[in-house]
């Protein structure tokens, strides 16, 4: 019972960030929320109002259709609640509960490619192509990064080891996106190989697009890949440095076992629970890193999403996309402790 | 651990030798930034209007030690003297600028910026005596009648059409059609080609009929500084020099106040033990579990952008890790005797905590700051680059953010990119270094 014991532990966890998560979004950004949906009901009134020919004809003047505009106004605003200051507990949680159901509202500036301005409809639209590109990246990124780990972790010292931990240490303190500025500089400006800007011209619809989307994601793939890889071969490399000098391992390699079956047979095999762990929470975390790298490229994903809701400060798509990133994230946290406790027979046994 | 076995093995390590040079260079170049380049310099980055005499995106000085066609120098020279010559009518004031023009290409402009006192109406005569020993005429023009004693300036560009028709009425001194060039291909150009009169030019300004006169000759080119300069003609080396204290010091106090904190947090925790240990640590299972970049983001953009806000919201999503570490450590410590001797003596748990618990940990809290100062430093490096910087402070981040929205990378404004970017890993391989070959010593799982 160990087992669910954990698990019970650790999603009520991994909700409570959840609510934590919620609460300080919605009081960080209330105020300005608040003024942005007063400003939607009064133009959504006054639109009603106005487009309503035989109402605005029964007006002597103007100030008197004015004046009915206001009173209107001010009604909606109480019907709809929001004559209560936005830190009230009603509205915080009515908010929060919104958010919790996906219900964002709509934009105030930014619209999906189909025009919608449903925040749901946009984030659907991106999300799909940030996946597209993080994704394939830390599938390459794991397989290149536990095979030259294994390799290097699997002697250390030897010349293998040195230049991976090397370029493992080395390549962790650039930062991602200046790679990227590079890789632009490079690849699009000096040698015009790769586009500069990942978002394909030609509409969605058109056949070649799907094509055209991966030539567009070549450049923004290997620069991930490059910097990537670095890091989790460096984190292999540490579990396997541990794990080759167990006992069981000595034996095996003593029998004559051959050596690339001790290292991705055995070795391997006993290191997977931390380096599953490590894989979701990369996936989840490169979503996050998605948003300055996805900027650079100007790939049409979650990550410009967010740059230009920053940019625009446009409230409710902001609290969408954080919203959905955090989802994402604690999916994947909980996803790898289940992994992990699968994986590993001592969590278990408690 | 003794310190002293700490400091003797670190002094072995090679690359935390290495990582401890690099740091001292950077601390040389935020004192030399400190003392060399005046605040107001740095305060003003931001604002255009300081930036005005400099060329626009210009590559740095060093271009023409590798190229083999020299790119022309963009030139700003200030005379400090000015001769006045009495004549029988009136009070002459004459500035000469003298320049060694040694470059394969025509200077993008030139610009005379002059500023004087007068009373009536005085003649300004702007002529250049060539190389060649031929003096061109380029401008006499008066400047507006006043009866009282009045302050005039006025900027003359080169692109001015007075310029170019007196050229033209020069014509004979070339041989070859002047129809169609601009005033700086004439002036520039050999007299019987097209090509570039190499040699020592003097510009001379003459102002009839006025005592005091104030120039600044501004000569156009597309090189200037170690850095180069920007699209909004900023000189980048001030911006990269000053970029460095500010980087360490948002690094350093991040790292310092997050780990500390995390210290305190996680001794405490493991050390109380029980329900206290148990809520503490559900606490930090939440904070690690928030999005810390998207968090961040919303923080700036809802708050406000002071960098020393940023600071405090860098440190909130730094101290988890080192709280777990710390806390754990604590667990091993709390069973040692002296701990038990010093409880059943009746000390304070306070006091057992910083006395006794905490200074065994204290190295590998050192080498933790060591490691933490890099994530700081791209994190924020990160946030200035969405433009979430802090305009009265900016960074290497913030140039970074500059070129990106000016397009830099697919225009191939190489000196604006590779420069902070550079600094930026640098600064965090120093720390890294350090941080790694004091970890080694000091985390008991990676001795061998």
């Amino acid at each position: 019972m160990g087992l669910w014991k954990y698990f019970l532990k650790r999603g009520l966890v991994l909700f409570g960030v959840l609510m934590a998560t919620l609460l300080l979004t919605v009081l960080l950004v209330g105020s300005n929320m608040d003024a942005i949906l007063k400003k939607g009901v009064a133009i959504d009134v006054r639109t009603q109002i106005i487009e309503n020919k035989k109402l605005v004809a029964g007006f002597a003047n103007p100030n008197e259709l004015n004046s009915y505009i206001t009173n209107q106004i001010e009604e909606r605003i109480k019907v709809l609640g929001l004559d209560e200051p936005w830190y009230s507990p009603n509205r915080i949680g009515l908010a929060m509960y919104k958010i919790l159901v996906l219900d964002f509202g709509h934009s105030a500036f930014l619209t999906s490619d189909s025009g919608s301005t449903l925040v749901g409809d946009i984030i659907l639209e991106k999300l799909p192509r940030t996946i597209l590109l993080f994704t394939t990246a830390t599938i390459i990124i794991s397989t290149v990064g536990i095979f030259v780990g294994a390799m290097s972790g699997s002697k250390i010292g030897s010349k293998t080891d040195k230049i991976t931990s090397s370029f493992a240490i080395i390549s962790s303190s650039f930062p991602v996106w200046w790679i990227g500025l590079l890789m632009i500089f490079t690849f699009a400006f000096w040698y015009n190989i790769f586009p500069a800007r990942a978002t394909p011209l030609i509409p969605s619809t058109d056949s070649g697009y799907l094509v055209s989307l991966i030539y567009h994601m070549t450049l923004p793939i290997i620069t991930i890949v490059m910097i990537g890889f670095g890091t989790w071969a460096y984190l292999v490399r540490n579990f396997m440095a541990g794990i080759m000098q167990e006992d069981f391992i000595l034996v095996k390699k003593i029998i004559g076992v051959k050596q690339r079956k001790v290292i991705f047979g055995s070795a391997l095999k006993n290191a997977a629970p931390p380096i599953i762990t490590v894989l979701a929470l990369s996936l989840s975390g490169s979503l996050g890193g998605a948003i300055i790298t996805e900027a650079v490229f100007d790939w049409p994903g979650m990550g410009r999403l967010y740059f230009e809701a920053i940019t625009l400060m446009d409230l409710p798509v902001i609290i969408g996309a954080t919203y959905v990133l955090t989802v994402f994230f604690l999916i994947s946290i909980f996803v790898s402790d289940l992994l992990y406790g699968y994986l590993d027979p001592r969590i278990k046994t408690g | 651990m003794d310190y002293s076995e700490i400091k003797s093995s670190f002094a072995k390590s090679r690359t935390g030798l290495i990582g401890l040079g690099i740091l001292a260079c950077l601390v040389i170049a935020s004192i030399f930034a400190i003392i060399a380049i005046p605040v107001e310099t740095y305060k003003n980055w931001n604002n255009p209007a300081s930036w005005t005499e400099f060329p626009k995106s210009a590559q740095p000085i060093w271009v023409n030690w590798v190229s083999v066609k020299k790119i022309p120098e963009h030139m700003i020279l200030d005379s400090h003297e000015t001769v006045i010559i009495q004549n029988n009518v009136e009070k002459i004031a004459v500035q000469k600028f003298g320049v060694d023009y040694s470059y394969d290409y025509f200077p993008s402009e030139f610009l005379l910026n002059y500023k004087t006192e007068y009373s009536g109406s005085p003649v300004l005569h702007i002529s250049v005596t060539r190389p060649d020993g031929v003096t061109l005429k380029l401008l006499s023009s008066s400047l507006p009648h006043s009866e009282h004693l009045t302050v005039y300036s006025d900027k003359i560009f080169s692109t001015n059409e007075s310029i170019r028709k007196n050229l033209r009425l020069q014509k004979d001194v070339f041989s070859f059609p002047v129809q169609t060039k601009t005033a700086k291909e004439m002036i520039f150009a050999k007299s019987d080609n097209t090509e570039v009169l190499k040699g020592r030019y003097e510009f001379v300004v003459t102002l009839e009929g006025a005592e005091k006169l104030d120039s600044k000759f501004i000569l156009g080119g597309k090189v200037f500084g170690i850095a180069g300069t920007d699209e909004l003609r900023r000189d980048l080396a001030i911006g990269l020099l000053w970029g460095t204290p500010v980087a360490l010091f948002i690094g350093i106090v991040v790292a310092i106040g997050s780990v500390i904190s995390g210290l305190i947090f996680g001794v405490y925790s493991g050390y109380k033990g029980g329900l206290t240990d148990e809520s503490m640590m559900r606490f930090n299972d939440v904070i690690y579990a928030l999005p810390a970049l998207p968090f961040l983001i919303i923080l700036s953009v809802t708050t406000s952008n002071s960098v020393f806000l940023m600071i405090g919201f860098l440190m909130i999503f730094g101290w988890v890790g080192i709280a777990k570490v710390s806390r754990s450590m604590a667990l091993q410590i709390k069973t040692r005797q002296f701990v038990d001797a010093a409880k059943i003596m009746g000390q304070k748990d306070m006091k057992i905590i910083f006395r006794h618990i905490i200074p065994q940990i204290i190295p590998y809290a050192l080498a933790s700051i060591a490691i933490s100062v890099p994530a700081a430093i791209t994190t924020e490096a990160g946030l200035s680059f969405l433009g979430l910087g802090d305009p009265t402070f900016p960074t290497w981040g913030q140039i970074l953010h500059d070129a990106q929205s000016h397009g830099a990378a697919a225009r191939g404004l190489w000196w604006w990119i590779v420069p902070p970017g550079i600094m930026v890993a640098i600064t965090g391989l120093a720390f890294v270094f350090i941080g790694n070959a004091l970890e080694s010593k000091v985390n008991p799982k990676l001795r061998r």
